[in-house]
């Protein structure tokens, strides 16, 4: 069977309905958007990695991000979505195109880490993953795993879910933070801010650990062990 | 509208899954659409066991393998599997979840008689139910290694339930009827706004390379026109208490009945009970004499009006 359309009236107004609800899209040119990034580097640093600051605020890396997620996280900045005494004052310099252009650039830099998609059953005996991979669905915390929307092993869903895999633990601890103060209240359709309530300290504290280590944490598993394949 | 249709034996004993039917008597009254009586109400009390507790043995084994399939159905794809669909997708939690049809709900209510298919149903064979409808598939046979694996896992997650008694949670939590029709183009508002950050603008679903995330809602790797989730009440309950993931009951009742209405007024596979029949007009009537939307027009088009059953290689004369 073909993929099915939907010719209907309704389909099509729910599609203006979509549209409308946006700002024009602004095209972003990297090169222009290296120009415009020259007031990142201090913190993102040069090649985009941003740094995790155990005794004070992690600068997150932007490198691989999609360009829409950070064009979004901007914008949001300047309107007061996303609260930031640290980055306001640089969102406030850039205007709408190079908004697009920065985004552009840092999504263009280095591709984010590509990471196994294929299930994997999580280990009962491991906390932090099986927060990842199944959740916390006691009745009084209903957190749906946090690859449900993230994706498989966290490394993203298009536009809107960020990766979360290979972020800074102190970036991604602090952002969860935000949550539950009411600093950061940009997520689509509030999905984010009720599961952030919900999560306690410890387990914060274990899944920014889990998703700051886990490409190099799969890289290992991945990698023949050397004393287990000599003969 | 009467819901009571006369149907003779020899048609039910076409359907692949019902030959037992043909030990009931011509010309009784059949009603496909009796559901299961409602659970009862009451606090939910069953908590399933914890899997750090499985047994390293050959049963524990069996229970793994079968949570596997309930999480990673797509496992099965091709062979057993024609759509996108996950277990999991529509009893979160890998089936534990109270109020989200767990499956430690279940177990101890079959045998069951069930009207949709006119006779009583063992586990099993309400899991292979499973399997031709919400998955668009061909039911794994009985005493297949599928199979045992998922009613292993279920058995197992019913440790210490009670046998033939309806517990509460069971099912999706029953939503009285809203205060306004279930009306599509309320519906369709409240898809943009809460749904389709997920699900996508037309209910296609997303995936991160083969893997899927969310699953489709209607099109081809939805579920079929037979599923039971393509009745607007049932999945009106579903979302009321599950959905949008992480924000269960934050619609409101009437939000609930309208995405609903909006969701399943959409083409999706056939029903695999048209290849018993003639016409869309006779599986209309035996079969959709309940709130859905199949064999209606709906913006000129007339849904279920087609040979089309997704990526199930079984045709309609099949």
């Amino acid at each position: 069977m073909t993929t099915k359309r939907i010719t209907s009236g309704l389909g099509l107004l729910l599609g203006l309905g979509l549209a409308a609800g946006q700002a024009q899209a602004l095209e972003g040119d990297a090169e222009r958007g290296q120009q415009a990034a020259g007031v990142c580097v201090a913190c993102h640093q040069a090649d985009g990695m941003g740094m995790d600051n155990p005794n004070g605020e992690s600068w997150p890396r932007l490198a691989g991000l999609p360009a829409a997620y950070i064009e979004k996280q901007l914008h949001d900045i300047k309107a007061g979505r996303r609260e930031s005494a640290t980055m306001m004052p640089f969102a406030n310099m850039l205007d709408d195109q190079q908004i697009a252009d920065v985004s552009a650039y840092y999504a263009e830099m280095t591709a984010w880490p590509t990471l196994p998609t294929a299930y994997q059953p999580a280990d009962p005996e491991d906390a932090a993953e099986w927060l990842a991979h199944r959740g916390d669905w006691a009745e009084d915390a209903m957190i749906p795993a946090c690859n449900q929307c993230h994706g498989p092993s966290g490394q993203g869903v298009g536009d809107v879910f960020p990766p979360l895999a290979g972020q800074h633990a102190g970036y991604l601890a602090a952002q969860l933070e935000a949550w539950r103060d009411g600093s950061r209240h940009n997520d689509p359709n509030q999905l984010m801010v009720g599961i952030a309530e919900r999560l306690d300290e410890a387990q914060i504290a274990m899944i920014a650990d889990y998703y700051a280590t886990l490409p190099a944490t799969l890289a290992e598993r991945d990698a023949p062990s050397s004393e287990e394949d000599a003969p | 509208m009467s819901l009571r249709i006369s149907r003779a034996a020899t048609l039910v004993a076409t359907l692949a899954l019902s030959p037992a039917a043909l030990a009931q008597d011509e010309g009784v009254e059949r009603d496909y659409q009796i559901p299961l009586p409602e659970a009862p109400e009451g606090e939910v009390t069953f908590t399933p066991p914890h899997e750090r507790d499985l047994p390293d043995n050959q049963y524990g084994d069996m229970v793994r393998q079968g949570r596997d399939l309930f999480l990673n159905t797509q496992s099965l794809r091709g062979e057993y599997v024609f759509n996108e669909q996950n277990c999991a997708n529509c009893h979160l939690d890998a089936g534990r979840l109270a109020n989200s049809a767990p499956m430690w709900a279940s177990f101890g209510v079959y045998p069951a008689y069930r009207g949709k298919n006119d006779k009583v149903n063992t586990l099993a064979e309400r899991i292979q139910g499973c399997f031709t409808y919400s998955m668009n598939g061909t039911p794994p046979p009985t005493g297949s290694e599928p199979l045992v694996a998922m009613q292993t896992y279920l058995h197992w997650m019913s440790t210490g339930a009670p046998i033939n008694e309806s517990l509460p949670g069971r099912g999706y939590p029953k939503l009285e009827e809203a205060e306004q029709a279930p009306d599509r183009a309320r519906g369709a508002e409240v898809y943009a706004a809460q749904c389709a950050v997920c699900h996508g603008d037309e209910g296609q679903g997303q995936k991160v390379g083969e893997r899927q995330v969310f699953p489709p809602l209607w099109g081809d790797g939805a579920y079929n026109w037979g599923a039971g989730m393509h009745r607007v009440n049932t999945a009106a309950n579903f979302i009321k208490a599950n959905m949008p993931l992480g924000k269960p009951y934050s619609l409101s009742d009437q939000q609930a009945w309208d995405v609903a209405a909006f969701i399943n007024s959409h083409e999706r596979p056939q029903d695999p009970r048209r290849r018993t029949l003639e016409t869309l007009e006779e599986t209309d009537a035996t079969f959709h004499n309940h709130h859905g939307y199949y064999g209606d027009e709906i913006d000129g088009h007339r849904l279920g009006d087609h040979a089309d059953f997704g990526e199930n290689p079984r045709p309609l004369d099949g």
